[in-house]
This record gives structure tokens, sequence and C-alpha cells, in this order.
């Protein structure tokens, strides 16, 4: 997969450059996380990725017939059908077992006919994860899947993911600004600048992560950091 | 429930007591209105006036609500046909109903095509501006998810539209019938051989104030019979996953 893409985009009238020549790779069932500053244009990335947003200069190549599932900043549920018909709204052919073990995966079994509103963020957010697993995603796009929940549930879902993404095979892009976050979920983590962005280095984390100890952890993360003091 | 009863049966007995005291040409008390209801029953004719103008009241309102809805949604979804359309929903909203009605029997004929296009006519830029209010509050971020998650147009109606667009449709319905079934009783009384404004004409003519509450009462209690079974249910069965209120 590969994707070239810069765009000029105007807001209320002013031109403004949000991203300026940001070029990245990934081999297909490769993570690739997207770390930066709020701001620096990851979600306008992200939703130029999932062919929400086509009036950008530069190119997307996406492998064809790709499915892609999605989280957004916000859960996105239809908030008046219940957690099990907005996953099977948005995964029609998935089979019933498979529906199941994703809501048992998540932890949402008891919710299965709960309405969105009836459930914290937490839940709503494992909620739009089940959905994005549930159309079997070749791509799977993650805009900051944690932010704004505590830390022991965000350190909790990220291994139920890191657990899935693994197990499935599927390209992954994460946008995050949580280091730890994407040292462990990510196999490439592409460092990007404040606005305009681009990328100012890429970092690979090597495999397989549970071996991974601490220092290693600790070196890629100063080297991330080095990356961030240069842009 | 019983408050509203208690509250009904006050005003009756209002009624009655103006009545006792009042002339009884002007106001006849509840009593002399129920016998004259019952003799207009048992001859056919309430039940006759009644149906033909609750059918004109269908019609017209199921004609304005379909038309409003799909322009409104148009309107609500393209700045252009938003910006063509408005001066025409503007003219219509204030041109009055009485001056829509004598147009419509001038140049269509004193017919039943003529009346039931005139009500919905007066109907139409209320529905069209609620549905227009409904449409621009969408969500695009839900919107954006039915792409991303390749909804078809008609799922994307069904599970991501509707429900957004329903309060403003009930709340359409809600004004639209008092409305259209106000206005069809005039367009029978101008130019209808029938319906309950046919009656209420005759019973003017005849000063029978009477024979005018008996015709009256009985669809004022449909249109509440209808308010109460039928729109109410609808709006708590659509906002039935909203978390309850304190």
């Amino acid at each position: 997969m590969r994707v070239t893409a810069k765009t000029i985009r105007t807001a209320s009238g002013q031109v403004v450059e949000v991203i300026a020549s940001l070029a990245f790779a990934l081999e297909e069932g490769e993570t690739g996380a997207l770390i930066g500053p709020s701001g620096c244009g990851k979600s306008t990335l992200m939703r130029i990725l999932a062919g929400l947003d086509r009036s950008f200069e530069g190119s997307v190549h996406i492998p064809a017939h790709s499915r892609i599932g999605m989280t957004f900043q916000e859960p996105r549920l239809l908030p008046w059908r219940s957690l099990e018909d907005n996953v099977r709204l948005a995964a029609p052919e998935a089979s019933e077992p498979e529906i199941s073990a994703l809501f048992d995966a998540f932890g949402l079994s008891e919710h299965r006919t709960h309405f969105p509103g009836e459930l914290s963020l937490g839940l709503a957010r494992r909620a739009s994860l089940a959905r994005a697993f549930a159309v079997r995603p070749t791509l799977l796009l993650l805009d900051e899947p944690f932010v704004s929940l505590d830390a022991p549930l965000a350190r909790q879902l990220q291994r139920d993911l890191a657990r899935l993404v693994e197990s499935r095979r599927m390209t992954t892009v994460l946008v995050t600004h949580d280091v730890e976050e994407a040292i462990a979920l990510a196999d490439r983590i592409f460092v990007l600048s404040a606005r305009p962005a681009h990328v100012i280095g890429e970092v690979r984390v090597s495999r397989p992560r549970s071996q991974m100890n601490r220092q290693e952890e600790g070196a890629i993360a100063a080297k991330i950091e080095a990356l961030r003091l240069q842009g | 429930m019983t408050t509203r009863l208690i509250s009904l049966f006050a005003l009756i007995a209002l009624w009655q007591i103006a009545a006792h005291f009042g002339n009884p040409r002007l106001l006849p008390g509840p009593s002399a209105v129920f016998a004259t209801m019952r003799s207009e029953a048992a001859s056919g004719a309430l039940f006759a006036a009644l149906g033909a103008t609750i059918a004109r009241v269908v019609a017209a309102f199921v004609l304005a609500m379909a038309a409003g809805s799909a322009i409104g949604y148009a309107m609500g979804r393209n700045a252009l046909v938003d910006r063509a359309a408005d001066p025409w929903i503007i003219v219509l909203l204030n041109l009055p109903a009485l001056v829509i009605i004598v147009l419509a029997y001038i140049w269509v004929g004193l017919n039943e095509v003529a009346a039931i296009a005139a009500v919905a006519l007066n109907k139409l830029p209320n529905a069209v501006v609620t549905i227009r209010e409904g449409v621009r509050a969408l969500d695009a971020g839900l919107d954006e998810m039915a792409r991303v998650f390749r909804f078809s147009p008609l799922m994307r109606l069904r599970h991501v539209v509707a429900p957004q667009l329903a309060p403003f449709f009930a709340a359409a319905t809600r004004t639209g019938l008092s409305l259209v079934w106000k206005i069809v009783l005039v367009v029978e009384l101008l130019g209808r051989p029938n319906g309950v404004g046919f009656e209420i004409n005759i019973a003017f003519q005849l000063f029978d104030v009477a024979l005018l509450l008996a015709y009256a009462l009985p669809f004022t209690a449909i249109m509440l019979i209808i308010e109460t079974l039928l729109v109410q249910p609808f709006e708590r069965h659509v906002s039935r996953w909203r978390p309850r209120a304190a």
C-alpha cells in the first residue's frame, strides 16, 4: 500500500495548507502508526485514506477490492439502533457466531441490546471497534481509538486490539499522539511534523513485540523523541 | 389524566351554566347540542359529512407531507436548490389561505381536485420549512460513517436519515393536521356540496348554533383522538432510544 498525498484545503475562505507533500508506505498486513502534535492534519489524512475527502492533490494507492473498517475520533454509532444492530448494519454478511465472538472479544456481550446512549464512552468506543472488525477489513483505519479513556482501560483495549490485529493480518493505519500506544501496536511508526504535516522520519519496531523488554521500548521512544525535536 | 378529565368536565359545566342564563338560540346547552347530534347521527348525515371531510383532510395532508418532505430534503441538502426555491416558499407561506382557495376554484374549477390541491398548497410551505430544518441538522459524522461502511442508499435513508428527521416529521404532522382540517372546512364552505364545512355553512344560514356545534364538536373530538392515538405514540416510538429526561 502506497500513499503519496499532498493537500491544500480552504477553511472559511482562507487557504490553509494542512498537509505538505506527505508520503508513506506500508506492506500488506503491516500496522503503521502516525504520531504527531494535535491539529497537525492526522484526521484529515485518515479521511483521505478512507475516501471521504477527494479534494486533495496527490494519490492514494490502496489494493483493489479493499474492505475498509474504520473508527473515528468519536464512536459515531447510530444512537437509535442497539449495539448489535449498529454492528450488523455495517457488516450485513457477518455470521451470528462471528458477531458473538466479536462482542465477547470486546467485553460487550451483555450490552448487545443496549442503545449507545445508555453506555459509557469507553463501551461505545469498544462497540465502534467491534463494528470496524465485523466487516472483516483488509484495511483498518483507527483514528485515536483510545483518546480520552482512563489509562488502565486504554491499556487493556490496546492489548485486545493488538491481539486481534495480529490474529487477522490486516493492514492497519493508526493515528495517535501517544508514543507508548504506537510502540505497542505498530510495525512502523511515522513521526509527523506540526501543520502543514510532513513525515519527519520513520521508526521500525521489530517483532515479536511480546519479547521486547523495557530497554528496547525506551530506545524506540527516545528515537521518536529525537525525530520530533528535529521537526 | 384525571386532571384533564376534571378540566374537561369543568368546561362542560361552564357551558351549561352560561347556556342557562343566556339566550338558548345563541348558546344552546350541552343537552340540546347532544340531542341534535343524535338526530343528525340517526339520519346518517353526520357520518357522511365527517367521512367526506376526513377523506379530504387525509388526501391533502398526505399530498402536502410527501411533496413537502421531498422538497424540504432537496433544499436542505443542496444550497443551490435552497436559494432557488426559497423565494417561492416565502411567497407561499405568506399568501393567505383564502386567496389560494379562491384562485384554485377559479383556475381549476369547483371540484375535488381544486379543493384538495388548495389545502395541500396551504400546508406545503410549512412542511418544507420544517423538514429543511431537520435536514440541515443532520449529523455529518454519521453520514461519513455510512459512506465508509458502504451503506446502500436505502439503508442510509432508513437507518441514518429517517431517525434523525422523525422528530421534525412529527412536528410537521402535528402543526399540519390542525392547519389542514381548519382549511378543509373553509374549502368546503366555499365550494363543496358536502362535508362538515358545508353543514356549518347551512347552520350559519339558518342561524342554528345547535346544528353548528353538533357538527363541529365531533370533528374536533376525532382530531383529538388522532393526535392521542396516532401522533403521540409515533413520537414516543421514534424517541425510545433517547435516555429519559429526569
